[in-house]
């Protein structure tokens, strides 16, 4: 079985050692200790483990390491460049778009997806966008509420 | 003083949130204290009033040197200017964390940003029963007060002290104090907190009966302050129990049985060739394994065969059935007043109505997760619980070793709306970590916290009135059969009254929830009120108002109404308006809402919500906010879609892609009119506004369409299979 033995995360080479089938975001997690990506469900219906490969959002806990190894990754730990905050994590706050939080990383990042491909989305886009993150809180109208005044931000919301 | 009835009401006691009876005494002695925490003051307040949660045995202070045992909270102010506080209390979301900060840095005149709150640590906390029951910011927000305030007192009165000055001539603000400045033409001395502990061992303590800062005079509370560690959320730098991480960490994962109640009957370990590394463990019906990695441990985790003795079960096409039959008849208590044949014999009209509502899951989006590390017969477990001092109890139950050596930790966790007061997996990762030598993490898959957590009971209500054609009740009774009595009373003035909960050993795990039975009761209440209403023709918040003097209910009922312009004619095909509300946790709330119910699909959709809500002063309006929202959102599913369904000891749907929670397309625009009352307390706002909207959904679905839903979810297939 292949196994992969390096991932390019924030612009960063990590060597790994897993089998080409294992979850990406086990990865992460356990053998990487990027935790900022979460596990909600395993079957990609909660969207808290979402990274952006190549700059499009994808699941990491249905994406292998294979599938991964190939692309550019980026994790919620990426996105804060020289301590600087990107205008989405800037704009989560600012909105005060969380409650226990649990879900952010996943809607942050599930939005920089969104934002890479429509810079100034309507409010209706970014709900039906936004359907496949779970937030159990109910903090939905924050979070989008965020998302628009981070695409007010200008170009530097997009990753 | 307040003369509302309803504040001198006792809460009810939840059943299901007080079925554990263990509580604990604290005894840090005061120099261990110093020795940890450094030189510096030390403030604690003392419960002297014990509640009914909080009742601990009142014990005479064994000798000068220990503090006393019953604390609700303490401070700290170190000679290195850091200020701690203490609190038993633990956040999951609610932003309890921020709200109570905020106090503290109003009454110490201290900054917010420099405050350390500690929180849910057995060996650092004071005990506590856990974080449920709205009973934070009723309870912990005004001994945090008092405490804070006894503090900057002390500071003055050290001040005035040194300076040889009358401690009125000075005061406190943004972590110094001050003398007036027109004291001297020079210009007024100044002295940070720091400086004036320094060197000091100074311990006060107090009662929680102080007389409290009025709401009117708070500086930081009551005007919005920002989550205090946002910025570790997102950037996802915050570890959640699930993020904790030692050196030579195992995974955990536990081998559950088929169905529920299943015994095992034999089992055997893994093949040879698949146990590298792997410890296994096996212990009366526990078997689990342990692996450097997770896809090592589940692979042996597939590798054990086991035989399982099932049981039959019942599913949940049965249950309704099932609750009222096996009920105890007799059920607790009836709470009479008046007598409800001699007021039904006096009515014109009478009314007879069954609701009922399905088990439905918290689903919190992090599942329990734990980690255990033993250290000789000390236990040390990171884990997400709303009752880190309950589940220490059941570690030592569980290891039979006493509570002083088990340190429970709970870094803020991923929510818990009561779902987390059990320590499963804090009792399993520690298991393995028993046997295995080294710490071990378990994080519950979906699927098995969908399955082995507890849900929201299930209930029947059966509710009858007796109407009087002037537009009155002359009799009402209700019957709630398993889900529980929490607000079942009603607050409407009804003479005659017959209200009793009837006990049913339930057929899957039932626990605490959000607000808990006062959702059922709520939506059997309001909605048979909607009914009445209809039957008389009038308008259901006439109705309502007719037969209600509660002040403060009364408010949120108009309040809600002049928001939502109740009475506007409808605008097109479909559309129906729903009004109700409640009272819960000392909160008040009343709920609006707008449906359109589309005329060929039957499809429903919430079109607006509009939500009234009171409880008391408010501390943090965007919090307030967003926990009035939160439970609304919450709410959608348990109305509209969310249900367990079970077959025979199975969860038919334990994924979120079978058990619909609600989404961004399900959220309608949210109105919440938030209604101060500076001369009340501050009582928890996380509960008290999920209770009106169940019954509002149904209420306006019935003003749409004419057909009246009496079980929850209401449509868990659109209006099509209603």
């Amino acid at each position: 079985m292949a196994r992969i033995t390096e991932l390019e995360i924030n612009g960063k080479k990590y060597p790994i050692d897993a089998e080409e089938q294992a979850s990406l975001l086990f990865v992460l997690r356990d053998q990487l200790d990027l935790t900022g990506s979460k596990y909600g469900c395993g079957e990609g219906q909660c969207g808290a483990c979402t990274v952006l490969l190549d700059g499009s959002p994808r699941r990491s806990c249905i994406t292998s390491v294979g599938a991964a190894a190939t692309k550019k990754i980026t994790t919620i730990e990426g996105l804060e460049k020289n301590g600087r905050l990107h205008p989405l994590q800037e704009a989560f706050l600012a909105e005060e778009a969380m409650q226990c939080a649990y879900c952010t990383s996943g809607m942050i990042m599930s939005a920089a997806g969104l934002l890479k491909s429509n810079p100034k989305p309507t409010e209706a886009e970014i709900f039906e966008y936004m359907q496949g993150n779970i937030c159990r809180c109910g903090t939905h109208h924050r979070i989008v509420a965020a998302i628009l005044r981070a695409s007010k931000a200008g170009k530097e919301a997009a990753l | 003083m307040n003369e509302d009835p309803l504040l001198q009401t006792e809460i009810e006691p939840e059943r299901y949130e007080l079925r554990e009876p263990s509580l604990h005494h604290f005894h840090l002695v005061r120099r261990d204290f110093f020795r940890l925490l450094g030189a510096g003051l030390l403030v604690a307040c003392v419960l002297k009033e014990t509640s009914a949660f909080q009742e601990s045995g009142a014990r005479a202070r064994q000798n000068g040197e220990s503090l006393p045992k019953e604390i609700g909270a303490w401070l700290h102010i170190g000679e290195n200017g850091v200020v701690t506080v203490y609190t038993g209390k633990a956040e999951m979301g609610q932003n309890i964390r921020t709200s109570l900060t905020q106090a503290v840095a109003e009454e110490l005149r201290f900054p917010a940003d420099r405050i350390e709150m500690v929180m849910g640590d057995t060996q650092l906390t004071p005990f506590d029963m856990g974080t449920f029951g709205s009973r934070t910011t009723p309870t912990m927000n005004p001994q945090l007060c008092k405490v804070a305030a006894t503090a900057r007192n002390t500071l003055v009165a050290l001040a005035a002290k040194q300076w040889n000055r009358d401690a009125k001539d000075l005061f406190a603000s943004d972590g110094k104090i001050m003398e007036r400045a027109n004291l001297h033409k020079r210009g007024a001395r100044v002295i940070g907190y720091a400086a004036l502990v320094k060197g000091q061992q100074l311990t006060q303590t107090i009662s929680g009966e102080d007389p409290l800062i009025p709401a009117t005079d708070w500086k930081v509370a009551g005007a919005a302050l920002p989550k205090i560690n946002g910025r570790d959320f997102v950037t996802g730098r915050h570890r959640y129990p699930s993020d904790q991480k030692l050196p030579g960490m195992l995974h955990g994962k536990i081998l559950r049985p088929p169905s529920f109640g299943a015994t095992l009957v034999s089992v055997e370990p893994p093949p040879v060739q698949l146990m590298k590394d792997v410890t296994f463990v096996h212990d009366g019906d526990f078997v689990g394994v342990a692996a450097p990695d997770q896809q090592t441990a589940s692979r042996a985790l597939a590798a054990v065969r086991a035989e399982w003795k099932e049981q039959p079960n019942i599913s949940n096409k049965e249950l309704f059935d099932f609750l009222k039959k096996n009920s105890s008849m007799d059920g607790s208590k009836p709470q009479i007043v008046g007598s409800v044949e001699q007021g039904m014999a006096t009515a014109h009209y009478r009314l007879d109505q069954t609701y009922t509502v399905n088990y439905i899951a918290h689903a919190p989006l992090e599942p329990r997760a734990a980690l255990a590390q033993w250290s000789g017969d000390n236990l040390t477990v990171w884990t997400g619980t709303q009752r880190p001092f309950g589940v220490r109890s059941q570690l030592a139950e569980a290891f039979k070793i006493s509570e002083d050596r088990v340190r429970v930790v709970m870094p803020d966790t991923g929510s818990g709306y009561g779902g987390k007061h059990t320590g499963e997996a804090a009792i399993e990762a520690a298991r393995l970590a028993r046997t295995a030598n080294a710490p071990v993490k378990l994080i519950w898959t979906r699927e098995e916290e969908f399955t082995w957590a507890y849900f929201r009971p299930a209930g029947v209500m059966e509710i009858s009135a007796g109407l009087r054609d002037d537009g009155t009740i002359a009799a009402w009774e209700f019957h709630n059969y398993n889900s529980g009595s929490a607000g079942i009373q009603t607050f409407y003035d009804i003479p005659n009254q017959r209200l009793q909960f009837h006990e049913v050993d339930s057929p899957l795990r039932q626990g605490s929830y959000r607000a808990l039975a006062s959702t059922a009761n709520h939506f059997g209440r309001e909605s048979f009120m909607d009914e009445l209403a209809h039957q008389l023709h009038v308008d259901p918040l006439q109705f309502r108002l007719k037969n209600l003097t509660n002040e403060r209910l009364r408010a949120v009922f108009t309040a809600a109404a002049r928001k939502f312009n109740w009475g506007a004619a409808k605008t097109m095909r479909g559309q129906g308006f729903g009004i109700a509300g409640g009272y819960e946790k000392l909160g008040n709330v009343a709920t609006c809402v707008e449906v359109r119910v589309d005329p060929a699909s039957r499809d429903v959709r919430i079109a607006r919500i509009v939500t009234a809500f009171e409880c008391g002063a408010i501390v943090n309006p965007e919090g307030l906010k967003n926990q009035v929202e939160g439970a609304n959102i919450m709410g959608i599913g348990g109305a509209l879609f969310e249900s367990i369904q079970f077959e025979n000891g199975r969860i038919l749907n334990p994924k979120f892609s079978r058990y619909r929670v609600p989404r961004f397309s399900d959220i309608p625009p949210i109105e919440t009119v938030l209604l101060d009352r500076k001369d009340l307390p501050s009582a928890g706002a996380g509960e008290c506004p999920i209770v009106g909207l169940a019954p509002a959904i149904g209420n306006a679905i019935f003003d749409a369409t004419g057909v009246r839903l009496r079980s929850l979810p209401m449509v868990p297939g659109g209006m099509k299979s209603a």
